[in-house]
C-alpha cells in the first residue's frame, strides 16, 4: 500500500487506483473524526509546513487540522504575494524550510506549477494547496469522497460543473479526477470562461444552463471572481446570476436526487441561490468534513512513500 | 547415520492446530474468559484488525451460549498507533474500527490470533484508550509463540508454541475462505 | 597570410556554387574558389610559405553566417551576456555577422549607444556586430528615435524588439520616415492586449497547465497591421521571429500582391519544438512569441521551402540561471540561441525542407541582403567570413558547455547531426573537436 510519488501535486499524475487508495483510507480517517479523541498518533514526530503564498483560511486551517490530529508538529508560514517579485526566491525559501526539517510542505501559489518546481526541488514530500490555475487536488478527492459517500459510485454519474471553469484549479481537478473514475462531465458557462478547447478532454460544453443541468446527478457550483465582472469575462454579477446562477427552478432540471457541491467561500446570489446553498440537497457543509479525512488520508499514504 | 537435509529456500510447514483443535481451544478459553471475570456481565470483545476480529467474532458466540447474554463485538484497527510507521518501506493499510458500543468502566478483552513480540498489543491498547476509559483491559490469543520486545503477557492464551525467531505462525479462518487450521512454516 | 580549405564541399549560392572545391584566401579576403578541374593546373605553386592547409574532406563549407536577431545584452545586463561572450558564442555557432537588438540600458536609441558597442565590439567582438537602432526613443513608441544619425553612426536597421510599436500612427510614421535610409524597419508583431499576463501558446495544453495563453491571433493581427501599413507607405518592413501559420499566410498573400517591400524570419526553435515543449513548466521553453502548435511548426518549414520566410535568425536571448529558476510565470522569455541554431536548421536539409544552398541563402546571403552587407557570400574580394561544417558525426548539445552566458535551452541534451567546427571570423581561424 502506499502512493507512487513522495508528492501530491495534481490529481493529472494520478491513477485511478490511487484515487481509489485515498478515497478507502480516507474512510479509515473519517471513523477517527468521529470520536471524542480526533487525534491518533500515525505521524509523530513529523513536522509539516504550511507554505502560503495565498492568503487562504479555509484550506489552511483544514490541512493543519488534519496534520495535527496524525500528531504531526505544524508551522505556518505564509508569503504575502507581493514580497515574492522582489523577495527571497521561491526556491530559496523552499530549501530553508526543508532545512529546518519539514516532512511535508504544504504548498499554494498564484502562480500555476509552483507545486511541480517546489516536488523537483525537494526531498520533502510536497503537497499541492493549490497553484494558480492549475490544480487543486486535495478540493477534487474531497469533493469524489463526498459523492461517493453519498452515492454509493462515482462510475456513471453525470457530473455538471458550473462556472468559470478556466480560472479554476478546482475544476480542472474535478475534471480529471472524474474522468479517471469514469465519470461524465459536463462544463457550463459564459464561452469567455469556458474555453472550447476541453471538448478534447471528453467532456461536454454548455452556455445554456437549463439544457446542461439536465438529468444531472451531481451539481457543482464554482466561486465566480467578483473582479472578473469589468474586465470582459461577464458584464456584471447581476446579469451572470441570471444565466448562470443556481436557483431552485434551474436545480429542478437535474435529477431529484441531485447533489449541490460548493468548494467555497460561497457568494449567495451571485453563483448561487440561499434557497439552493442552505436547501435538502446541499453537501456543502459534508465537503469541509470530508476534507479533514481526505487530507489525513493523503498525509497518511505520502508518508509511507520511501524515495 | 544419514542426515536429513532439507533443500534450502524452500519453505516447510507443519500444522500445529487444525480445525477440531482449535473449535476445542475457543471452548475452553471462552470459559476461562468466564472464570476469571466471574461470569460476562460488562464484558466486551475487541478483535485486532484482521484475524483476531474473527477469533473475537467465534469467542463471543461461545460466550453468548455458555453465558446466554449478548456480548458486544467490536474491531479495532491499530495502524495509526503502530511504532514502525516511519520505519516501514509502505504504510499500513487503513482498516475500519468498528466498536460501536460504549467502552468506559467496561472490561474490555482484547483478541489477536497470534501474539508475539508484543507491539501490536502496545498499539492496540493506546487505541483502546482512545474509544474511552475501559474498567480493565485483558488480552486473549490463540496461538503465544513468544520473543516478547515489551513486558506484555497473555490472560488467555490458546496454545503456547515455542517458535524460533525466523519461522513464521500463520493462522487461517473460514470467514478468509480457508480451512480453520495454524500452520509453521520455516525456510 | 594565404589560407587553403581543401576539398571541402563548398556552397556558395550568390555564385551557384555547391561542390567540392579548394576555397582560397588571401589577407583576410576570399581570393577565389578552384573547382576540381582548375584544381590540376596550379597544383605546382601551392605549397609558397606561409600557407596554411585545411583539410575539409567530408565536410561542408559554407559563407559565414549572419544572424538577423541577436540580444547581446550590453550594456546593461552584462550578468545575461557581453559583447564578447555573445560573439564568441556566435562564433562557435558559425554565425560571423550578428545584429544586436536595441533593447539594452540603456536603450540604443541615440548615436552614442551605438557607437559604444561598435567600439566594444572592435575591441572584444570575435566577430562582426551590426547594431539594430531602436524605432523610438526608449522604445516607448512615443517619439521617434534619430535615425539616420544613428544609420551614420553604424545601424544597419531599426527595430523596437521586445515589444511592437502599438500606436499604428506611430508606425505609419516610422516606415515613411524610414524610407531616406533604405533600412528596414524589424517588427515585433504583437498585440500586446491580445497576449497581456500570456506566457505560453493558448491552446488546450495551457488550460490544463494552467498558464495564460497567448494566442496565435495575438501575432497574426499585428503582422497583417504591419503588412497593411507596408503596403500604405513603401517602407520596407522585415517581420521578426514569426511563429504561426496564420502569420505565414498573411505574408504569403501580402509577396503574391507584390506592392510591399516584405521580408520574414522566423527562429530555429519555432520549427524544431512545440508547446508541448513546456512539459512541466519548464521555464527554458518560455519565449516570446511561444512555442505553437505541431500544425504551426509544419507552415513554418512550408514557408521556409516556399521563399515566403526569407532568413532563419536566431532570437538569441540568452537570461541568467536563476532568472529561469522558479515560478514560471516570472521568468523571462527567450532562448539562448546561437550555439544550436546551425545543428538545428540543418536538420531541416535532412527533412528535405531546404537544400544546403537554401539553408545558406537563409542563414547568409539574404539576411546580409536584407540590411545591405556584402557578406554572407564567398565571391572573391569579400570578406573571408567562413564555416567549416561536420555533418557526419553527432554531437550532443550540453548547455553547460555553451560560450554563451545563456544557458537557458529547451534543446539540452539533444543529439543533433552536424555543427560548425571550423570558423574564420575576422581573419582569425576557430577550430573545435
Amino acid at each position: 500500500m502506499g502512493l507512487k510519488s513522495k508528492d501530491l501535486v495534481g490529481i493529472k499524475a494520478l491513477d485511478a487506483a490511487d484515487i481509489e487508495q485515498i478515497l478507502d483510507t480516507a474512510a479509515g480517517f473519517k471513523d477517527v473524526l468521529g470520536r471524542d479523541i480526533k487525534k491518533v498518533p500515525a505521524l509523530r514526530g513529523k513536522t509539516t509546513v504550511n507554505l502560503f503564498y495565498e492568503p487562504s483560511t479555509r484550506t489552511r486551517t483544514s490541512f493543519e487540522l488534519a496534520a495535527k490530529r496524525l500528531s504531526t508538529d505544524v508551522i505556518n508560514f505564509s508569503v504575502s504575494t507581493s514580497s515574492v517579485v522582489k523577495g527571497e526566491s521561491l526556491r530559496d525559501t523552499a530549501l530553508t524550510i526543508q532545512a529546518l526539517g519539514a516532512d511535508f510542505i504544504v504548498v499554494r501559489h498564484s502562480c500555476s506549477g509552483v507545486a511541480h518546481f517546489l516536488a523537483d526541488n525537494l526531498a520533502s514530500s510536497v503537497l499541492n494547496a493549490g497553484d494558480g490555475t492549475n490544480e487543486h487536488p486535495t478540493q477534487a478527492l474531497l469533493d469524489l469522497f463526498t459523492i461517493r459517500e453519498k452515492k454509493g459510485v462515482i462510475r456513471g454519474l453525470e457530473v455538471a460543473i458550473v462556472g468559470d471553469i478556466l480560472h479554476s484549479r478546482v475544476a480542472k481537478s474535478n475534471i480529471y479526477a472524474l474522468k479517471k473514475m469514469g465519470a461524465g462531465v459536463r462544463l457550463i458557462g459564459p464561452p469567455t470562461l469556458v474555453p472550447d478547447v476541453l471538448k478534447d478532454l471528453d467532456v461536454e460544453i454548455y452556455s445554456d444552463m437549463e439544457k446542461g443541468l439536465k438529468d444531472a446527478d451531481i451539481v457543482m457550483m464554482l466561486r465566480i471572481q467578483v473582479e472578473r465582472q469589468g474586465k470582459g469575462f461577464f458584464p456584471t454579477t447581476v446579469e451572470y446570476f441570471r444565466n448562470w446562477g443556481l436557483t431552485p427552478e434551474r436545480l429542478a432540471r437535474a435529477k431529484k436526487s441531485a447533489l449541490v457541491m460548493h468548494p467555497g467561500p460561497m457568494n449567495r446570489g451571485v453563483e448561487i441561490a440561499s434557497d439552493v446553498a442552505d436547501g435538502m440537497r446541499s453537501v456543502i457543509l459534508d465537503q469541509v468534513t470530508n476534507g479533514l479525512a481526505v487530507r489525513m488520508a493523503v498525509l497518511y499514504l505520502l508518508a509511507g512513500v520511501k524515495e | 547415520m544419514a542426515a536429513f537435509r532439507i533443500p534450502k529456500g524452500i519453505p516447510v510447514s507443519k500444522v500445529l492446530l487444525n480445525k477440531e483443535d482449535i473449535g476445542r481451544i475457543i471452548t475452553r478459553m471462552a470459559h476461562e474468559i468466564i472464570e476469571k471475570n466471574k461470569g460476562v456481565s460488562s464484558l466486551c470483545l475487541i478483535g485486532i484488525q484482521r484475524g483476531g476480529v474473527h477469533l473475537a467474532g467465534r469467542l463471543a458466540a461461545r460466550l453468548e451460549e455458555i453465558g446466554r447474554r449478548n456480548i458486544p463485538v467490536g474491531a479495532l484497527d491499530i495502524a495509526l498507533y503502530r511504532d514502525d510507521i516511519t520505519v516501514r518501506k509502505e504504510q499500513p493499510v487503513v482498516r475500519r474500527t468498528e466498536v460501536a458500543f460504549e467502552i468506559n468502566n467496561e472490561k474490555v478483552v482484547l483478541v489477536d490470533d497470534v501474539l508475539f513480540t508484543g507491539r501490536s498489543i502496545r498499539a492496540a491498547m493506546d487505541a483502546v484508550m482512545d474509544l474511552g476509559r475501559p474498567s480493565a483491559i485483558q488480552l486473549a490469543v490463540l496461538v503465544d509463540r513468544g520473543h516478547r520486545e515489551l513486558p506484555i503477557k497473555a490472560d488467555f492464551v490458546g496454545k503456547n508454541v515455542p517458535t524460533s525467531i525466523d519461522e513464521t505462525v500463520k493462522v487461517e479462518f473460514e470467514e478468509d475462505g480457508l480451512e480453520d487450521r495454524v500452520v509453521l512454516e520455516w525456510v | 597570410m594565404k589560407i587553403v580549405i581543401k576539398n571541402g564541399r563548398v556552397i556558395d549560392p550568390s555564385q551557384g556554387i555547391d561542390g567540392v572545391c579548394d576555397l582560397v584566401i588571401e589577407d583576410g579576403k576570399i581570393k577565389e574558389v578552384k573547382s576540381e578541374k582548375s584544381k590540376g593546373k596550379s597544383q605546382g605553386h601551392e605549397n609558397s610559405r606561409g600557407t596554411k592547409e585545411i583539410d575539409a574532406s567530408g565536410k561542408l563549407v559554407f559563407p559565414g553566417l549572419v544572424d538577423l536577431h541577436v540580444h547581446l545584452r550590453e550594456p546593461g545586463y552584462e550578468y545575461k551576456e557581453t559583447i564578447r561572450t555573445g560573439t564568441a558564442a556566435a562564433v562557435k555557432g558559425g554565425i560571423t555577422s550578428v545584429c544586436c537588438m536595441p533593447n539594452t540600458n540603456p536603450v540604443n536609441d541615440n548615436s552614442s549607444v551605438t557607437e559604444f558597442i561598435l567600439k566594444k565590439a572592435a575591441s572584444e567582438g570575435a566577430c562582426r556586430v551590426f547594431p539594430i537602432g531602436a524605432i523610438t526613443k526608449g522604445q516607448k513608441g512615443e517619439e521617434l528615435a534619430e535615425m539616420s544619425i544613428m544609420h551614420e553612426a553604424g545601424c544597419i536597421a531599426f527595430s523596437d524588439d521586445g515589444r511592437p510599436v502599438v500606436d499604428s500612427l506611430m508606425m505609419r510614421r516610422a516606415m515613411e520616415y524610414s524610407r531616406i535610409l533604405k533600412v528596414p524597419l524589424i517588427s515585433h508583431c504583437e498585440d500586446l492586449a491580445l497576449s497581456a499576463g500570456g506566457v505560453m501558446h493558448e491552446g488546450l495544453l495551457s488550460v490544463t497547465l494552467g498558464l495564460k495563453g497567448i494566442p496565435s491571433q495575438a501575432e497574426e493581427v499585428m503582422v497583417a497591421r504591419d503588412i497593411a501599413l507596408a503596403e500604405l507607405t513603401g517602407g520596407r518592413l522585415h517581420i521578426a521571429h514569426v511563429s504561426t501559420g496564420g502569420s505565414v499566410a498573411l505574408i504569403r498573400s501580402a509577396k503574391k500582391r507584390g506592392i510591399a517591400d516584405i521580408t520574414a524570419e522566423t527562429c530555429p526553435h519555432y520549427f524544431s519544438i512545440t508547446e508541448e515543449a513546456v512539459g512541466n513548466y519548464d521555464a527554458n521553453a518560455k519565449v516570446n512569441p511561444p512555442l505553437r502548435s505541431r500544425k504551426d511548426v509544419e507552415a513554418i518549414k512550408r514557408g521556409l521551402s516556399d521563399g515566403t520566410i526569407d532568413v532563419i535568425a536566431t532570437d538569441h536571448a540568452p537570461h541568467h540561471r536563476d532568472e529561469k529558476l522558479g515560478e514560471f510565470d516570472f521568468a523571462p522569455s527567450g532562448i539562448s540561441g546561437l550555439e544550436t541554431s546551425l545543428g538545428l536548421s540543418m536538420r531541416l536539409v535532412d527533412e528535405g525542407v531546404l537544400t544546403y544552398s537554401g539553408l545558406v541563402e537563409k542563414m547568409a546571403l539574404r539576411p546580409s541582403g536584407i540590411i545591405g552587407i556584402d557578406r554572407g557570400t564567398l565571391r572573391p574580394g569579400a570578406e573571408a567570413d567562413v564555416v567549416v561544417v561536420d555533418c557526419a558525426g553527432e554531437c550532443k548539445v550540453d548547455a553547460g558547455e555553451f560560450l554563451s552566458k545563456g544557458k537557458n535551452t529547451p534543446f539540452d541534451g539533444w543529439t543533433l547531426s552536424a555543427k560548425a567546427v571550423l570558423t574564420i571570423s575576422l581573419g582569425r581561424i576557430h577550430e573545435w573537436e
